[in-house]
């Protein structure tokens, strides 16, 4: 039992107790001591009651990719939870919770303190119980009091009237973690911030990659867990001079959103899977009518309402085939907040270069899961394939070309008049059945599917690690992958970027030679399928979850040892 | 200007004394009249006959998926407030697949007209029932007779907060020209339901013919409300036509003054200063 990175702290209790806004305090806390951070969660779909969690894990000397399936310090909002989360508990682990719910007196692992009578003393509600114990841990851990103080001004920064309440509260409960002089635990020391980082989920990276690619226009219908991209974008859009509406379906928001690409604006819908199965009518018309758009499709666990707040790769195969008809489309799927970033930024100019629709394929624990990070690169958009100003010559906003993509003239422009048009035309807009024709049309955007597919092949697939022996895997399901790769020798972990175009000769490449599986969360194997039928090869095996959770990086070591890699 | 400027030299396919000729020149009349030029103007339509009405106007177009004619056009309108954006919908359209957008769109007052070619009866599939058709009537999918009550585009608009709302007869054309004049002048949305005969499925120009009156010959004030809900519910063999109500509220492009300086259309992709968004995530 030593005093070792990395620790794992897990906050939990019942819904509307705060134990996100704990989690973050926490996790902010150890971010600003030079401290690598994750910070995950659990809940169900309710807004009071029901038993909820969230995990921060951390450690200045390594990456934190996942949470591990032990923790060494529970912080109990409740009595439930003082009860239920004592067989994740590690060799040196400890229940923090207050005396009349942990059932029992104080024992090795279990710590009980007078909170509610420290509350009752202090005249604060129950509710900054959690701020109360979040304190506990801070003195237990040596933080740093003026960083301690500056995350929970910055916290109440709009409700000052309960800053200083908060601060009194943290500073006792500092107090309270010091005198507990428990001795198995890593102590801080503050660190100088040699670059700038971010302590950032999935779901705001893509938000700020859109918005960093000229994003002017963002329409989305509530849906967890991809709300939040909604409610971030709301909240910044005055200092961002951006549309940030919320119609009546998934249906009026991408039809504004075609509607305000064909104007101009770069524009960007969000939604979960049910969400986006609503929005597949209009994927079709922005195929149509090569109106550029990005879809953000936050996984969710299917079928149907299935389960609105977990973690699923369930869709793959859907939004790669979504829709009647044949047409080009790009899905990318991101695996870590970074690459959120960069491939939502990606999306957006995919879109406005080649005037296609581009699905973004995110997923829960991706989207509401939290890294520290490097900064994010500086990126600047490009002009896309948009024409602005008076038009010379005569105007046809499908005109054939060579490489597919038409002169995209906006409405308004002088001596060009832009007709769009879902029904099959020609190449001034005009509806028709004439064979030729419409067979043109195919051709021309089928066209474009070849310059995406090369870009597909030069950056669809990420390797980490050597090895002759390779986990092929795509989004989310990466970090508790490279968790677990902290233990595995001489494994090679493949990331396939871009699911649709395919890339194939890339993959083919990088699996030339070596044994390899697949892991996804999702019960068919969809990447396993893709695979077999762009590179007809079949995989040495395959790992899926489908219980609504992400891997544990436990289960992944158990697996490769199964397979005799180890 | 001449309603040829408007003509995109397409040779229409609707059916001989169909309604939507009738819309269509009203349509260009009134472009015309306010001087529009074509390249400031957006015909939106949705699937339909009517939908086949941007083929014929020489604007700027998007023909659209079924029913989906008022979100898109709002997205257009938000996107560019400086363009004209004037959506076409049918009853199917508009009333049946479409219905979800209408009260919505009404309550936001989006600076759009919609024009609504309400024929009782689905054409261009040739010939079933939809909202608007009357109880009884049969069509290819009631051949007994339709047995449900037909909705009250009026009373439905005026009810979900329209800031204007008007009918027209598509045999009544100069009438009509004016009543989409005042709509496209009109700041907020226009909501125009258009009563047409299908001459091919539902013919109504005889009954339609003998029983519209004009509502600016009985003395109407279109800024009464409650007389407007009236005059929506008649119900007494006689229809009126022309501006039922009107009035002057702020539009959903006012919630967005600060993004319309320059307006989302016309945002050149620049490099984004991002430090003040990430302040939360240091």
């Amino acid at each position: 039992m030593g005093k070792d990175w990395p620790l794992s702290i897990l906050v939990a209790g019942p819904a509307g107790a705060g134990v996100f806004a704990a989690s973050l305090i926490i996790g902010r806390v150890l971010f600003r001591h030079g401290v690598n951070v994750f910070i995950t969660n659990e809940y169900p779909s309710l807004i009071r009651g029901g038993n909820q969690w969230a995990l921060i894990r951390s450690s200045p000397d390594e990456y934190i990719f996942s949470h591990r399936r032990l923790v060494d310090i529970v912080l109990a909002l409740d009595n439930y939870s003082a009860r239920a989360y004592i067989s994740k508990l590690s060799e040196r682990g400890i229940i923090l919770c207050d005396e009349k719910d942990c059932g029992q007196n104080s024992n090795e692992h279990v710590r009980a303190f007078p909170f509610r009578k420290v509350l009752e003393e202090y005249k604060a509600p129950q509710v900054a119980l959690n701020t109360l114990a979040s304190g506990v841990i801070f003195g237990i851990l040596g933080a740093s009091k003026d960083t301690v103080s500056e995350v929970i001004s910055e916290q109440f920064k709009h409700r000052k009237e309960y800053a200083e309440l908060n601060l009194k509260l943290i500073n006792k409960g500092y107090e309270l973690g010091v005198a507990l002089s428990v001795g198995q635990f890593p102590q801080l020391s503050k660190k100088v911030e040699e670059k700038k980082r971010l302590l950032i989920d999935g779901n705001s990276s893509v938000a700020l990659g859109a918005l960093a690619a000229g994003m002017s226009f963002f329409a989305a219908y509530p849906m967890t867990p991809a709300s939040p991209i909604l409610h971030f974008l709301a909240e910044i859009q005055r200092d961002y001079g951006i549309v940030v509406f919320q119609p009546e379906s998934e249906l009026a928001a991408i039809n504004m959103a075609i509607g305000a690409a064909y104007a101009g604006a770069r524009a960007m819908v969000a939604t979960s899977g049910g969400g986006f199965s609503l929005m597949v009518e209009a994927l079709g018309q922005a195929a149509m009518t090569e109106t550029p758009i990005v879809i953000v499709e936050v996984q969710r666990p299917g079928p149907s309402t299935g389960l609105p707040t977990h973690t699923a790769q369930g869709d793959l195969r859907f939004v790669i085939h979504a829709s009647q008809g044949e047409f080009p489309r790009v899905v990318l799927a991101p695996g870590d907040p970074g690459e959120a970033f960069t491939l939502s930024f990606k999306a957006m100019e995919i879109a406005w270069r080649y005037q296609v629709p581009v699905i973004l394929l995110s997923d829960k624990f991706l989207a509401e899961s939290y890294w520290s990070i490097d900064e994010f690169p500086s990126l600047t958009p490009s002009p896309g394939s948009v024409i602005r100003g008076e038009y010379q010559g005569d105007y046809a906003r499908y005109r054939i070309t060579e490489d597919g993509v038409s002169p995209m003239a906006l409405p308004g422009t002088k001596n060009a008049l832009v007709y769009a048009n879902s029904s099959e035309h020609d190449e001034y807009g005009g509806g028709t059945i004439d064979p030729k024709m419409v067979r043109a049309m195919n051709e021309k955007r089928f066209r474009k599917y070849e310059s995406l597919k090369s870009i597909a092949e030069k950056e669809g697939v990420k390797t980490y690690g050597k090895g002759d022996k390779i986990i092929v895997t795509w989004g989310s399901t990466k970090m508790p992958i490279l968790e677990a790769l902290k233990s595995l020798k001489d494994i090679r972990v493949v990331q396939v970027l871009w699911l649709e175009p395919f890339p194939e000769e890339a993959l083919r490449q990088e699996l030339a030679g070596s044994q390899f599986v697949v892991i996804e969360n999702n019960m068919t194997g969809q990447l396993v399928s893709v695979i077999r039928e762009k590179l007809l090869v079949k995989p040495h095996g395959f790992l899926g979850k489908y219980d609504g959770r992400p891997f544990d990086p436990e289960e992944i070591e158990s697996y490769i040892a199964s397979l005799g890699w180890v | 200007m001449d309603i040829t400027t408007y003509d995109s030299g397409r040779r229409p396919v609707w059916c001989p004394g169909c309604g939507n000729y009738g819309i269509l020149l009203a349509l260009r009349k009134a472009l015309a009249e306010l001087k529009l030029a074509p390249e400031e103007v957006v015909i939106v339509t949705g699937i339909g006959c009517h939908g086949r009405i941007s083929d014929y106007m020489k604007t700027n177009a998007f023909h659209t998926i079924h029913g989906r004619v008022l979100p898109l056009a709002t997205g257009i309108k938000l996107a560019n407030p400086k363009l004209t954006v004037i959506a076409h919908s049918g009853d199917g359209d508009a009333y049946a697949i479409g219905m979800g957008h209408l009260p919505h769109t009404a309550r936001r007052n989006i600076d759009i007209t919609l024009i609504v070619h309400n024929n009782m009866v689905f054409g261009l599939t040739t010939g079933q029932v939809t909202p608007t058709t009357p109880i009884g009537v049969k069509t290819k999918s009631t051949p007994f007779g339709n047995f449900e009550k037909p909705i009250n585009p009026l009373l439905l608009a005026l009810a979900s907060g329209a800031t204007f709302v008007a009918r027209g007869f598509s045999a009544e054309i100069d009438h009509l020209k004016e009543i989409i004049k005042e709509g496209i002048s009109h700041r907020g949305f226009a909501f125009i339901d258009v009563l047409q005969p299908c001459v091919t499925f539902f013919n109504t120009y005889t009954v339609l013919r003998e029983r519209v009156y004009k509502l600016e010959e009985s003395g109407h004030d279109p800024s009464n409300l409650e007389e407007a809900f009236r005059l929506a519910m008649q119900n007494d063999k006689r229809i009126p036509i022309g501006v039922f109500y009107k009035r002057e509220e702020p539009t959903l492009e006012d919630a967005f003054k600060h993004a319309m300086n320059p307006p989302p259309a016309e945002r050149l992709p620049v490099k984004v200063d991002l430090s003040k968004a990430l302040t939360r995530f240091r």
